[in-house]
């Protein structure tokens, strides 16, 4: 018997999702069961290696199968889960799914500052969104989805603070590693450019009644545009 | 009202809503960036100051709130501003900062930094959409039979004479070698009497129980009769976990509570204050079998 076929109906019988101990602690008690199996006791000290390994490609065979259903790994425990696109059929057969209530802008980009550089001081948020961040960062420390995780060495000893697996089962992520574009906002490189542009290289600036046309013309423009929301593929609802 | 108030209103109200989905001066100038289509390092920021200081005023005009960031952003731009105005021979060097240290730099840093991040959290948006979508399989918990209580079946008449053996050779033991004759202090229908008695009180009751206070062999045969003569009423009936197990007595539900069973019907006058041992026990056999 593949022990990835034991897995398998092992999650498909589960009642939440598993964790790599929680599988392996059921081998073992199969194992020392009184009528197990040559087979059973086999994988009595199965690895964890061994059962990411058949998970994983588990996993993948779901996956390329292009099933309506797959197999997930959020936060390290291992689920069966429906595919998004079949969520409206499912809601009239179980209703809306229970969540608290989605994160306002500023809290998402606070938590995506911390999501990135964490660890990191409430400072550096704010230094980053240029605004202070008290009330999204109690927000987000009574959802759970961050908590302090030490204090920075530095004057003052700050907090610092970390995502929690919390976070991770919200956004159904597997690791931290798996957030998008983790590798290019871990540490943001900034290529200096040459020279900042002004606006006539020849001066160190603009002359004054140019600016003061340009900046009424773009006042007056205002509120044609106005409507446009300043976040771009944000298309307005009756797009 | 004046013609141009609804336009004014009009003005506020559209500037009311977009003032409140700026997170800060950085998504302000972001804005004011796009606005303008042009890369955040190609931005001539003295236009970008201005543009920014109108809002500000605007949002001041408004009477919004406006938070101290917009107002220190509103300054750093100033001085960005102010320091352009000179030619660069000219500029002022801040003292204790680099040569090259540049302003401006520092602002599209800034914003070249926010603008990643404002991207990042749009895509934990649609994260956390997608994951309002995605169902888990979520089986109930089965319900098996609770194995501490496993299904109950009739003891048959065998597992009945086993049981009654069991508890004569108790007294077999206990009289041997003695020999006393005594009355027959009871009678059929006077254990049946009794051994409903309890059962209506309690409900059920072990076998065992039913010969606790038995003092002799008649006795324990006599409790024995009115126990087969009471299920073969369908008053109540026995039942058994497994074979051998103890055997355990209650109400039979379906009983018709009418039936005085103490009397019973004419089909078996003979039982009716019969000393046992009298009573043909081939009735209580064949009676106790179905």
């Amino acid at each position: 018997m593949e022990l990835k076929f034991i897995l398998e109906a092992l999650l498909f019988s589960a009642q939440k999702p598993m964790t790599l101990k929680e599988l392996r602690e059921v081998f073992s008690a199969t194992a020392g069961a009184e009528d197990s199996t040559e087979t059973a006791r086999a994988f009595k000290k199965v690895k964890d290696e061994e059962l990411l390994a058949c998970l994983e490609q588990l996993s993948a065979e779901h996956e390329s199968a292009g099933r309506s259903y797959r197999l997930a790994n959020v936060a390290g425990a291992w689920q069966f889960v429906t595919q998004p696109d079949y969520a409206p059929w499912l809601r009239s057969l179980l209703g809306v799914k229970a969540r608290p209530p989605r994160l306002s802008q500023a809290a998402l980009e606070t938590l995506a500052i911390i999501a990135y550089r964490q660890p990191v001081t409430r400072a550096e948020v704010e230094q980053v969104r240029g605004v202070n961040v008290d009330g999204t960062m109690q927000t987000l420390l009574e959802r759970a989805l961050v908590e302090q995780s030490g204090r920075a060495e530095v004057v003052g000893r700050p907090a610092l603070y970390s995502t929690t697996a919390a976070f991770l089962e919200y956004f159904g992520l597997k690791e931290l590693g798996d957030l998008p574009a983790a590798d290019e906002l871990r540490r943001l490189p900034v290529e200096r450019p040459p020279a900042p542009v002004t606006a006539d290289p020849g001066l160190a600036t603009v002359p004054p009644e140019t600016l003061q046309s340009s900046g009424t013309t773009s006042a007056d423009s205002e509120p044609a545009t106005g409507a446009t929301p300043p976040a771009e593929g944000n298309p307005p609802a009756q797009a | 009202m004046w013609p141009g108030e609804t336009t004014i209103r009009a003005l506020m109200a559209e500037y009311k809503v977009q003032f409140e989905v700026f997170e800060g001066p950085l998504d302000l100038l972001l804005y004011l960036i796009k606005k303008e289509e042009v890369d955040i390092y190609e931005v001539n920021l003295t236009k970008l100051a201005t543009q920014f200081i109108e809002h500000v005023e605007l949002m001041r005009a408004f009477d919004l709130d406006v938070a101290g960031e917009f107002l220190v952003m509103a300054s750093t731009l100033m001085f960005i501003k102010s320091r352009e105005l000179l030619p660069v021979e000219q500029q002022v060097v801040v003292e204790g900062e680099e040569e090259g240290e540049d302003p401006r730099w520092e602002l599209v840093r800034q914003l070249v930094e926010y603008k990643k991040f404002k991207d990042a959290a749009r895509q934990l948006q649609v994260l956390e959409s997608r994951q309002e979508s995605i169902y888990p399989r979520r089986p109930v918990k089965m319900e098996f039979d609770n194995p501490a209580a496993p299904a109950k079946t009739e003891a048959g008449i065998f597992d009945l004479l086993n049981a009654v053996n069991a508890v004569l050779k108790r007294f077999e033991a206990k009289e041997a070698g003695t020999r006393e004759i005594f009355e027959d202090k009871w009678t059929v229908s006077e254990k049946m009497e009794r051994v409903l008695g309890v059962l209506l009180e309690r409900g059920r009751m072990q076998f065992s129980e039913l010969f606790a206070t038995a003092a002799s062999r008649p006795e324990v045969v006599c409790t024995f009769l009115a126990l087969l003569e009471l299920i073969r009423l369908k008053q109540l009936q026995c039942l058994q976990t497994e074979p051998f197990a103890e055997i355990e007595i209650c109400i039979r539900e379906n009983s018709v509570p009418g039936e005085n069973p103490a009397s019973p019907g004419p089909d078996q006058p003979q039982i009716q204050g019969q000393p046992v041992d009298s009573i043909p026990l081939k009735s209580g056999l064949e009676t106790g079998e179905q």
